[in-house]
């Protein structure tokens, strides 16, 4: 697995709180809105999904969102892990970002399930944060990080990279 | 039976070692409790009154020789020298240390097996038929689609913070020995006019404080559909199922609030859409895994009957034997339900001898049943009765299958946390009861459920006769059902009236059974009769 591009350094604290981030292109300066907001409007680019919101409200957008959020008010609401495999199922590729009670053990679940930068509501031990984006070495399911599922591996087929 | 190649292997390591991990956080003080217990549960650990509780695994409740060896291993060197069988098909020990936990898992792994997802609101070990693969009347072997199932719903990124958990079970005859109906997915494997196998998946169904059969919500899933269409059912609910009232979070609450034909056609519309996802296995696993389920090498020719001149044998050979589909073969359940005893309860030394035997009566395999007992699927007839001398000889043979003796009960207040009154006591004073009145043969089939409380772990809801543990006022109160069914003809029992304490509410189901017995028709069942005559007869004789 890919190591997150901005790690620990100071720069990314200041912007928006993010921990870890696995891809290299600019971070969005402005904060995201609310789903409501950004179906009403057309110049913001970053929206955050709560809970209770559909993330296919979000797709006829698609084309001009470069970063949505996905609050955890609380790690154990998993709402957000079906939120993110939506939006990457339905080919979005801009930035993916679990915010809130986000925590060293749903890492590796997040990943999969798409988000590709963390802004933890309390910064994480980045020693445990690295072992848990690599606890799997292998993967049981498909999901929307590329990897190709045992059961694929078993029968001849090969590890996809894909957007992972 | 399943075996782990090199992948399967790797994952349960990792889960050890990702486990270990955890514990040590813990220790530090990385991880508060509450941080703590969701990720303890999802490997199967709870904290109980006493100690902490550790529940394994057993994927559709088969297992071999020296995985039972194990379990009896764990019992003697972890716990106070005994295991408990579940109603899941799992069992547990509840008496566990926190820092032998890692250790316990890294035991378990070296005989393919583990704790993962006993617990938590994610998707719990998949159960199945306990006769699968033997039983006479199956149109197929419902495990190789549990084994897809368990490596699917293992570590799924998705839907390991459910609303709540979710109990998936397989069978693949009519007869329903495995309450498919009374979990959020029951899937019946079944056979169309073309002779194809394909999947019925009917969703919704619990115990619980609302009790609920589950509903039929697609007829036939095609087999390799199977794990994108259940991947669609379980979307909806995470997406839909209810987060604000732990109570109401359960996958049959949605299908209750929205209607099953609502949730059927969400379910639909994301199944089409996942149709286009990739999620699906290569079919080639799915034959891969049927040919770890192939029959073993049966002896051919054998012929039925067995000499039942000794009376205790033949009562045995009459109660605790399933139809075998192959001729000069037959299951035998073990009960773990003595007169008097703890239901489920197996002592270390028990769990070792059923392993010996497992291995030179049955082709190295066993079953954990989800009313508790341990069933041996493929005994031939011919060697019945040595085997029955064995089990005597360790007081493993008792020939009360079914009967008002082979009680499902939960732990209760014993040792459970949540629980409001006790069940095994009870139970104990119960099965004595009908021991020394002589009652039980008589009776015949009976299934008797207790439950310490209203979670309904010991099934109250589907025994012919349940009971429910409840506080009143500080003290243990027991209130009494009738009607309830597990099997084909599933159905829920209804309350009696008001209840009743420990000692009367053996009264009661005295009174209970004695009216059945003097209303009973030719070839009535206690269930029969009750549905027949109603509840009214019986609330007579209780509190008229």
């Amino acid at each position: 697995m890919a190591e997150p591009i901005s790690g620990t350094d100071s720069e990314a604290r200041e912007l928006d709180d993010v921990q870890f981030r696995f891809r290299n292109d600019e971070m969005v300066d402005h904060p995201a809105v609310t789903v409501d907001a950004f179906v009403g409007q057309t110049n913001a680019s970053a929206v955050r999904i709560e809970p209770g919101d559909d993330a296919r409200d979000l797709l006829l957008h698609l084309d001009r969102i470069a970063l949505v959020e996905v609050n955890f008010p609380s790690f154990g609401d998993g709402r957000g892990y079906s939120a993110a495999r939506i939006l990457r199922e339905a080919g979005y590729a801009g930035e993916l970002r679990a915010v809130g009670d986000v925590l060293i053990d749903q890492l590796s679940h997040m990943r999969r399930c798409g988000f590709d930068s963390f802004a933890p509501a309390v910064r994480l031990d980045a020693t445990d944060a690295e072992r848990a984006f690599a606890t799997w070495p292998d993967v049981y399911q498909a999901a929307v990080d590329g990897r190709a599922p045992i059961w694929t591996l078993r029968h001849g087929g090969r590890d996809g990279g894909g957007n992972g | 039976m399943y075996q782990y190649d090199r992948y399967d292997q790797q994952m349960v390591d990792a889960r050890v070692a990702d486990f270990r991990d955890q514990v040590r956080r813990r220790l530090d003080g990385k991880l508060t409790e509450d941080q703590f217990k969701p990720l303890r549960l999802m490997n199967g650990l709870y904290l109980q009154l006493h100690a902490y509780m550790l529940r394994v695994a057993v994927p559709y409740g088969t297992l071999s020789a020296a995985q039972m060896h194990m379990l009896g291993t764990i019992a003697d060197k972890y716990d106070r020298g005994y295991g408990h069988f579940t109603t899941r098909q799992n069992i547990q020990y509840n008496w566990i240390r926190l820092e032998d936990a890692p250790d316990i898992l890294s035991e378990l792994s070296t005989v393919e097996m583990h704790a993962i997802q006993t617990s938590g609101n994610c998707i719990r070990n998949i159960s199945a038929d306990h006769f699968a693969g033997a039983a006479a009347d199956e149109v197929a072997d419902p495990r190789p689609y549990a084994e897809l199932m368990r490596q699917w719903s293992s570590f799924h990124p998705e839907f390991s913070y459910l609303p709540r958990k979710f109990k998936i079970a397989v069978i693949a005859s009519e007869t329903d020995r495995a309450a498919m109906r009374l979990h959020d997915i029951g899937i019946r494997i079944h056979k169309n006019d073309a002779g194809e196998l394909g999947a019925a998946f009917y969703v919704g169904g619990g115990m619980g404080r609302t009790p609920m059969i589950s509903h039929l919500v697609r007829e036939w899933v095609p087999l390799d559909r199977l794990i994108t269409y259940a991947e669609a059912c379980l979307r909806v609910y995470n997406r839909y199922g209810r987060r604000d009232n732990k109570y109401k979070a359960r996958i049959k609450i949605l299908l209750h609030e929205i209607g099953a034909e609502d949730y059927a056609a969400q379910v639909d519309a994301e199944y089409q859409h996942l149709l286009d996802q990739g999620v699906e296995p290569p079919f080639a696993e799915l034959e891969r895994i049927r040919t770890f389920f192939a029959d073993p090498s049966f002896v051919q020719g054998l012929s039925d009957g067995v000499d039942q001149s000794d009376q205790a044998f033949a009562a045995w050979v009459q109660q605790n034997t399933h139809l075998h589909r192959m001729h000069g073969y037959t299951s035998a359940t073990i009960s773990l339900k003595p007169v008097g005893g703890i239901p489920g309860d197996a002592t270390a030394a028990q769990i070792h001898l059923m392993a010996d035997l497992a291995k030179e009566f049955s082709f190295d395999e066993c079953r954990v049943t989800h009313a508790q007992n341990i069933v041996l699927p493929h005994v031939e007839q011919r060697r019945l009765y040595e085997l029955w001398q064995r089990l005597d000889a360790a007081g493993l043979a008792t020939a009360n299958l079914d009967n008002i003796g082979d009680i499902i009960a939960c732990p209760g207040l014993d040792y459970c946390s949540l629980a409001n009154a006790r069940a095994i006591p009870l139970a104990q004073k119960i099965s004595q009861r009908f021991a020394d009145n002589g009652k039980e043969a008589v009776i015949g089939e009976l299934k008797l459920k207790i439950s310490g409380c209203i979670n309904a772990c010991g099934h109250h809801h589907a025994g012919h006769i349940g009971i429910l543990g409840v506080d009143r006022k500080g003290r243990e109160n027991y209130q009494l059902l009738l009607g309830g069914s597990e099997g084909a003809d599933t159905s829920l029992g209804k309350i009696t009236g008001p209840g009743f304490d420990e000692d009367g509410v053996v009264d009661a189901i005295e009174k209970t059974t004695e009216l059945y017995l003097a209303q009973r028709q030719e070839g009535e069942r206690f269930l029969d009769t009750y549905r027949r005559i109603g509840m009214e007869p019986f609330k007579e004789v209780l509190y008229g």
